[in-house]
């Protein structure tokens, strides 16, 4: 099918096979390689983008449900001055270690954090579900509360 | 370190290498020893000239790295490691992974905790020579004597003048040995080890930059997918391509002496047209069951081999009041996030592999056997791993992918899928512990005996060769962490092997997770009946040798730290374990609670002792991840095997810690000595006896099987 979207505020047309999981058409297609293939069946979150808003698990979204969404990834987070709040905060409480499901992670808590801007715990452990084989979570439970404040503070 | 060690090669015009020829191989048993509890690691790289670091003429200096980044900070430390001896500002040193092709070339592999004790003496004393070299250089150049050469900002100064280090590189003529020997620093002059610097790889990692093994490329790339076996022993017989080379995308359906593959466009591609290959499987006469495995994994079954024996344990346990128990673990699976695989490109002059592996050597002796290359035929070139914990010491994908690229005549990428990970990994063995002991009349521990039972861990690797087998006597793997580590009369531990009809290997601690799980929830079990306090019991038991005072150490620091004795809220509990690995004392207090049958984990409160350290924030980060790792296999990871499949074989379905579970974890590190030891592993082993523990002092009962189930769940 011919697939057309915006993906990272820029808008793209593709010829893919329908049910291609979204995740091959930005890893493979555009060469985004930051979304990353973990399980494929939507269980590890490595996968995370959003889509319209919403976070998605891309490697079990089938690509003709994009069409005309709008998609976004890891790599429209940061620009060339500044990280995004979610990321600086990653960054502030070093959470990575292999870093390999991080964007995932960053990508789902953004989309939480767009959501409920100063979530519950709760809340934190009902939405960020995704797996760190790591097991950086502990970092990532302080960071997610500090991309709260910094966000809070970026709006004052 | 003798001079005449060091080998030094010069390349003209781009730079300058270096390399290490290391000392004379040490006795056979002290190689052996490195694994075990006892002997540090050691570096033992090359003997040949290797390169180490490179000045190019833009000034930069490359460090190549002969161990791998996995997640736990072995780049950003030996950075470290090499900045301080070198003087350069650490941030202008770019660390990358060394090919097989450039070196160093790690003889064995990135694992077992050994990257930076290791490295410790080799690197800081290269680096000190390689500063030496630039030194003399630098006064050559400025025609002056190297005593009156400083280091200043980056660039050598005598007087009013300067050198770069890109002029140094561009104008110096000859690269020789220094003349004057280097002298290391000490512990009370470092200024760069020690320090919490923030390591160079986070920044990348945030922003997702392409860096790991899935993320490589070359020009032209296809997409391959092989036909892996559908039960456990089931061998190649032959395959034809069926309908799948006339779908979409399909370049060419492979069918090689033992499997069956296909390369394509596209990833989808390939996994679609994959699924129409038909191949023919010579299966096994009896499909492997779970109940077949444990009948296997039981103290007394297979071989048993002494690894540690004092007193008269079995003579003194035959008759009195004997206290005993057994233990069991379960199969389980490694779970690394980036899936296996390689992105290879094969020419006629030989073949390139970019991939995540903890085994650079032995992958690319690999590759150039199955291919019929010579070794410098083949470069492999490690990317950062998405999650290694031993499940890249095995990588015979690198053949397949190699073979496909061969097969179509361009580069391949491929990697394996989820459902193939789970039935075609390396299982961590299953466990079975037994414990005999008794006290005398003051309730001390007069004699123990540890049995432990365990599939291969270390047999059986291509790490370790088989010739190894009778001189290391048992699986160093399987038996790692069931020493007994107090100073009790009569001791006897005895490893027992069984062969498993499956492959298992190494998990992230080996046996440490297993046995110090069983050993220290008898150790509290005694303590109980001697009606002494956890702690105190334990302290009782360890007397005023380094070794032993070290752990007090910890243990004291953990108990302090974790309010040890003080009250609680009503329904927590603490509970204590401890353990030492690769020379690395650690201690856990883990403060729990049981809503609604289910074991809720509050605090894990970790002590450990890694002697030097390197990079404090490291040592951190590695604790808290080892203590997620082994809490997630002390409450929820199992695999069993059911008509010769490895069941369940999804994540979610085998379920791993999720940010829900994980506790606060405070670590309070202790640092003695002037040698750094092993971190990545020795947190993993206090977790689940310290997590029992604690549930025994809640129900009255003590959970002898991982995962720890309370009843009712």
């Amino acid at each position: 099918m011919q697939l057309t979207f915006e993906i990272n505020n820029q808008s793209h047309t593709v010829e893919v096979p329908e049910d291609m999981p979204l995740l091959w058409v930005i890893r493979d297609v555009l060469r985004l390689k930051g979304t990353k293939f973990g399980c494929g069946q939507a269980m590890c979150g490595a996968c995370t983008v959003q889509v319209d808003g919403d976070a998605i698990r891309s490697c079990s979204y089938a690509a003709k449900f994009a069409q005309g969404k709008k998609v976004t990834t890891i790599e429209a987070l940061a620009n060339e001055e500044k990280l995004h709040p979610v990321q600086q905060a990653w960054l502030d409480e070093r959470v990575p270690q292999c870093g390999y499901c991080q964007p995932g992670f960053i990508m789902a808590t953004k989309s939480l954090l767009e959501k409920i801007p100063n979530p519950s715990e709760d809340e934190i452990n009902d939405n960020i579900t995704n797996i760190c084989r790591c097991g950086t979570y502990h970092r990532m439970r302080k960071a997610i509360h500090r991309a709260v404040e910094l966000q809070q503070k970026s709006k004052l | 370190m003798n001079r005449r060690k060091f080998i030094i090669r010069a390349t003209v015009g781009v730079g300058v290498t270096v390399g290490l020829g290391w000392l004379a191989k040490a006795p056979m048993r002290r190689a052996l020893a490195k694994f075990a509890d006892e002997v540090q690691g050691e570096y033992s790289g090359s003997e040949k000239a290797e390169v180490w670091f490179e000045l190019t003429p833009q000034g930069e200096l490359v460090l190549y790295s002969p161990k791998v980044e996995m997640g736990q900070g072995v780049l950003q430390a030996i950075a470290q490691l090499a900045a301080e001896e070198l003087e350069i500002d650490w941030q202008k040193i770019i660390v990358k992974h060394a090919s097989s092709a450039h070196g160093p070339l790690d003889s064995m592999s990135t694992g077992g905790s050994l990257s930076v004790s290791g490295l410790y003496n080799p690197l800081r004393t290269l680096a000190a020579t390689f500063r030496e070299m630039m030194r003399e250089n630098a006064a050559t150049l400025m025609n002056v004597s190297p005593d009156l050469v400083t280091f200043q900002n980056n660039s050598f100064v005598s007087g009013d003048q300067t050198i770069t280090l890109a002029k140094l590189a561009t104008q110096s003529k000859t690269w020789k040995k220094p003349k004057k020997e280097p002298k290391l620093k000490t512990r009370a002059q470092f200024k760069v080890i020690g320090k919490d610097l923030l390591r160079f790889d986070l920044l990348p990692k945030i922003k997702g930059e392409p860096m790991f093994g899935i993320d490589a490329a070359f020009p032209d790339m296809l997409y391959g997918s092989v036909v892996l076996p559908p039960v456990k022993d089931a061998t190649f017989k032959s395959a034809s391509a069926g309908s799948a080379a006339s779908l979409p995308g399909v370049v060419k359906v492979v069918i090689e002496k033992n499997f069956a593959g296909v390369v394509a466009t596209s990833r989808f591609a390939a996994e679609e047209a994959k699924k129409q290959i038909d191949v023919q499987w010579q299966m096994p006469e009896k499909l492997i069951q779970q109940t077949d495995l444990e009948a296997l994994v039981k103290v007394g079954n297979g071989n048993p081999v002494s690894i540690q024996k004092e007193g008269n344990a079995s003579g003194e346990l035959k008759e009195g009041e004997i206290i005993s128990a057994e233990f069991f673990s379960p199969f389980g699976v490694h779970a690394h996030i980036e899936p296996n695989g390689a992105v290879a490109d094969y020419r006629t002059d030989g073949v390139t592999i970019r991939m995540s592996t903890q085994v650079v050597r032995i992958t690319r002796d690999e590759v150039a056997d199955a291919l019929g290359l010579d070794k410098e035929k083949v470069n492999i070139e490690p990317m950062y791993l998405g999650g290694g914990f031993g499940r890249r010491l095995h990588t015979p994908h690198a053949i397949a992918a190699a073979l496909l690229s061969k097969a179509v005549g361009k580069p391949v990428h491929m990697f394996w899928n989820r459902v193939e990970e789970f039935q075609n990994g390396f299982l961590r063995p299953a466990t079975h512990n037994t414990l005999k002991a008794k006290l005398n009349k003051e309730g001390k521990i007069e004699s123990i005996e540890h049995n432990t039972s365990s599939g291969d861990v270390a047999f059986t690797s291509p790490l370790f060769p088989k010739a190894l087998y009778s001189l290391a006597g048992a699986d160093f793997g399987a038996w790692r962490g069931a020493m007994v580590q107090y100073n009790i009369p009569n001791i006897s531990t005895v490893s027992w092997r069984v062969q498993l009809p499956i492959e298992t290997s190494w998990w992230r601690g080996l046996g440490l997770l297993a046995n110090t799980f069983a050993l220290e929830s008898f150790i509290d079990d005694l303590a109980s009946r001697a009606n002494k306090d956890a702690l105190a019991f334990r302290l009782q038991h360890l007397d005023d040798s380094e070794r032993s005072m070290r752990m007090k150490n910890v243990l004291q620091a953990a108990c302090t730290k974790a309010g040890w004795g003080k009250s609680l809220p009503d329904g927590h509990a603490l509970g204590l374990a401890c353990s030492v690995d690769v020379n690395t004392p650690v201690a856990h207090v883990a403060e729990v609670r049981i809503i609604e049958n289910e074991i809720r984990v509050v605090r894990i409160t970790c002590a450990i002792d890694p002697g030097l350290i390197v990079n404090p924030d490291g040592v951190r980060a590695q604790c808290e991840g080892a203590i997620v790792m082994s809490l997630s296999a002390t409450l929820f990871e199992e695999v069993t095997i059911k008509d010769g499949k490895v069941t369940p074989n999804r994540l979610g379905y085998y379920a791993i810690a999720q940010l829900k579970d994980t506790p606060e974890i405070d670590v309070v590190l202790l640092s003695t000595g002037d040698s750094p030891r092993g971190v990545g592993e020795p947190p993993m082993g206090p977790t689940a006896a310290a997590i029992g523990n604690a549930v025994k002092k809640l129900t009255g009962t003590r959970l002898n099987r991982l995962p720890l189930k309370v009843l009712g769940q």
